[in-house]
């Protein structure tokens, strides 16, 4: 008996976009990202374009990071005391880009101001050749006070700035419009209202083009089949031809997986568990792995072992050939 | 595919004599078509009727069982190829390897291990839920010596995985009664094999590289009357062919009603590296019926169990627990008590933090309708006034003799209200619940 055909006829792809501009594209950036592209359910090749593998973004901070465990903040060291050498470090471990959030302008982490948030978004420019990522702390007010700073800092760079939400998207959007950056629109874990902030961004004159979805992230363990099956949702859509869902999406891995109890405890609280050393980076690369067939383009990640292991799957998967 | 009512009507003798229990024919094609009665309940359905419309109503991917009764896991019959479509509904089982090339101590050792595998999670224990046995040494006496160890040691249904009829008779003869797997690894299995499956009624794992070839091999098995098939891309399938391999026999199955290939599918991931952990979680979330894998590391173990657990959740309802007040250890007037919500997630976070800070405490799980702690307070159910109620219901008053709750760090901008609506102190904890074992141990105080 002849197998039936099982290639789905997939109406529309996932957008390609770019992040960071060369020298010759009006910016400093020694590489650039292009994610999205994907005309087929992720990983299979079978299906139609793989597009492009995911991207592994690392989170660098402004202000050092406090909160976590020995096993993460030991791979930084004394670079968790300046951005620029945090980013290096970040680059060595195998970035494709950098995630600068924006931690210490929070009102009650430091309240830094517009100008420091601005220098450090230059100063970490100036220590890497990746495009970046610049992340807001999620305080509407601040972040509109702050970010407009950092958009005409890194401004001919095609940075990826977030996020707009469905309340807060008109200052950061006419920032990102006048300085050529890239956006995330963010929505909590609800297909209709990502859908929304893409609305939202797209009548204020923003290209649907130029945006990344964050629907918001899980841990494995921890609730992530939530995020798995809004991704899945949203990547149907796309193929089948829903411009507001064809946006490439991005995923919050190592801050998550790196609030779990496998990742965080003491070796003492987990017995017969193994050390902190691999349980860490083992459940922030298999949360990241748990994404990547759901749809997720842009993978932000914290541990050098995980990423080295998450990039070693896009590899089996995710490539072509 | 399930029929629908009206093309089972159409079926049924249409006498309206009521003997099924029902008033109508009509009224009893409904239940049918809806699972809510079987076709034995028609006295009067032809024999050619029945038939046909058992052929016709048969699930598109066919419900296969190792083992047997309590004991026994079941696999297949899935319905969807995303869990927001439906739900899955056979969790993908976890099949530890065991090479009959290992000498008797390292055999025990190996057994031993995999019995005292177990993670409590979620209020659930998670045990590795198959053991499959590798002919590596083409032996048959060997294989079936090592086969009746894992039965006698083990209370788990078995893989027996080999080339060899002869093997193969010799280790389920070995293990019988236990309706073990036979996982054929050659691509030219002989009428031997389908005896051997039939005569035992045992279900028959068969491979081959492609799905041209496997299709034809589960033809011929079909025509031998077998039923319980499982199907394998082999351990020698690369991953991303492995992938394939799934979604194509699933979708094949599900999408086009395609027979030969309406069986689950069991795939290895072997080695002891990372990518073979990388391959098997891609396995489980995407469509295997059984995943077979070396590992025994802890972690990693869990880490797929986990990856499964949350993949076959039912997307229809949160997991959660009863909202009530909880006793975790044997807490007593001087005990903390801590808030959180019904959330399934939230409370096992908050009582396994509990139990490794062996800390007594009261835990009072608010009712949200299983909803997180910060989207139960954005959707304003878990708010001062349902806690104060929540803690009023649960006779705390009586239980403790301080006046304090501890509220979870994310929703401290409702302690003000909480003090005023309930009479009691509030402290905030962590935002965590991995920050509770030093929260109790150090911070927390009655007074
Ligand atoms: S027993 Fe059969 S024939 Fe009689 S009413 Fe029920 S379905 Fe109809």
């Amino acid at each position: 008996m002849a197998i039936p055909e099982t290639k789905e006829a997939w109406a529309a792809a996932i957008n390609r976009l770019t992040i960071g501009a060369t020298t010759a594209q009006g910016g400093t950036r020694k590489s650039t990202v292009t994610v999205g592209g994907a005309k087929c359910v992720p990983g299979l090749a079978f299906d139609g374009d793989l597009g492009e593998p995911p991207a592994v973004a690392v989170e660098v901070w402004d202000v050092p990071a406090d909160d976590w465990p020995e096993e993460l903040a030991g791979q930084y060291g004394a670079a968790l005391n300046k951005p620029g050498d945090w980013a290096k470090k970040a680059v060595e471990f195998g970035a494709d880009m950098i995630c600068l959030r924006l931690m210490g302008v929070h009102p009650d982490g430091g309240d830094r101001s517009a100008e420091q948030a601005a220098a450090t978004v230059k100063e970490v420019l100036a220590a890497v050749g990746v495009p970046l990522i610049v992340w807001g702390c999620g305080v509407a007010e601040k972040d509109n006070k702050v970010l407009p700073s950092c958009t005409s800092a890194a401004r001919g760079e095609n940075c990826l700035f977030g996020t707009i939400t469905e309340k807060n998207y008109r200052t950061l959007v006419a920032a990102c419009l006048a300085d050529g950056h890239k956006l995330i629109g963010e929505s909590p874990l609800d297909i209709n209202m990502a859908k929304q902030v893409n609305i939202l961004a797209q009548d204020a004159g923003y290209p649907l083009s130029d945006l990344v979805l964050y629907p918001n992230s899980a841990a494995l363990g921890y609730g992530y089949e939530y995020v798995i099956s809004i991704l899945e949702r949203g990547h149907l859509a796309a193929l089948n031809g829903d411009q507001l869902l064809r946006q490439p999406v991005l995923c919050n891995v190592g801050a998550e997986a790196w609030r779990t109890k496998e990742a965080r405890a003491a070796d003492e609280e987990v017995p017969g568990l193994g050390t902190a050393a691999r349980r860490g980076p083992l459940w922030e690369a298999l949360t990241a792995t748990g994404l990547m067939p759901a749809g997720a383009d842009i993978l932000v990640m914290r541990h050098p072992g995980a990423i080295a292991l998450v990039k070693q799957g896009i590899k089996t998967f995710m490539r072509a050939g | 595919m399930a029929l629908t009512g009206l093309e089972i009507y159409k079926k049924l003798p249409k006498q309206n004599c009521r003997e099924c229990g029902l008033p109508t024919c009509l009224a009893f094609a409904m239940k049918v078509a809806a699972g809510q009665a079987g076709l034995d309940t028609c006295p009067r359905l032809t024999e050619e009727a029945r038939s046909n419309l058992n052929e016709a109503s048969a699930p598109p991917q066919r419900l296969v069982t190792i083992g047997e009764g309590e004991a026994g896991f079941p696999m297949g019959q899935e319905t969807v190829l995303y869990r927001h479509e439906e739900r899955f509904h056979h969790p993908c089982g976890i099949a530890v390897r065991v090479e009959d090339t290992l000498d008797d101590a390292g055999l025990d050792a190996r057994l031993e291990a995999i019995g005292q595998m177990a993670f409590e999670r979620m209020g659930l224990r998670m045990v590795i839920d198959l053991v499959a046995i590798d002919n590596v040494s083409g032996e048959a006496a060997r294989f079936a010596a090592c086969a009746k160890k894992a039965a006698e040691k083990l209370n788990k249904p078995l893989v027996l995985i080999s080339g060899n009829v002869a093997a193969l008779q010799a280790a389920a003869a070995s293990v019988a009664p236990r309706r073990a797997l036979l996982q054929f690894t050659e691509a030219a299995p002989g009428e031997d094999l389908f005896k051997l499956a039939k005569e035992k009624n045992l279900p028959l794992g068969l491979q081959a590289d492609s799905l041209e070839a496997l299709t034809a091999l589960a033809e011929k098995a079909r025509a031998a009357g077998l039923q319980d098939l499982v199907l394998s891309p082999g351990a020698a399938a690369g991953p991303a062919a492995a992938l394939e391999f799934l979604t194509k026999t699933r979708r094949a199955a599900l999408q086009k009603k395609f027979r030969p290939l309406g069986y689950p599918v069991l795939t290895y991931a072997l080695g002891s590296g990372d990518e073979a952990l990388i391959a098997a979680c891609w396995y489980v979330l995407k469509y295997a019926g059984i995943v077979v894998v070396d590992t025994l590391e802890p972690v990693a173990v869990l880490a797929l169990m986990m990856t499964r657990f949350n993949i076959y959740t039912d997307p229809q309802k949160p997991v959660q627990v009863e909202a009530k007040l909880y006793a975790v250890g044997e807490p007593g007037e001087l005990s903390p008590v801590l808030i959180t919500t019904n959330f399934a997630l939230s409370f096992y976070s908050v009582e396994g933090e509990v139990e490794a800070a062996r800390v007594p405490s009261y835990i009072l799980a608010v009712d949200t309708e299983g909803t997180s702690v910060l989207t139960a307070w954005a959707a304003d159910k878990f708010n001062a006034e349902t806690i104060a109620a929540a803690v009023e219901k649960s006779g705390l008053a009586e239980k403790v003799k301080h006046r304090k709750l501890t509220l979870p760090g994310h929703v401290a901008v409702i302690s003000g209200g909480l003090e005023e609506a309930s009479g009691w102190k509030v402290d905030v904890g962590p935002k965590e619940a991995v920050g509770l074992t030093s929260y109790l141990k150090q911070r927390w105080k009655a007074e």
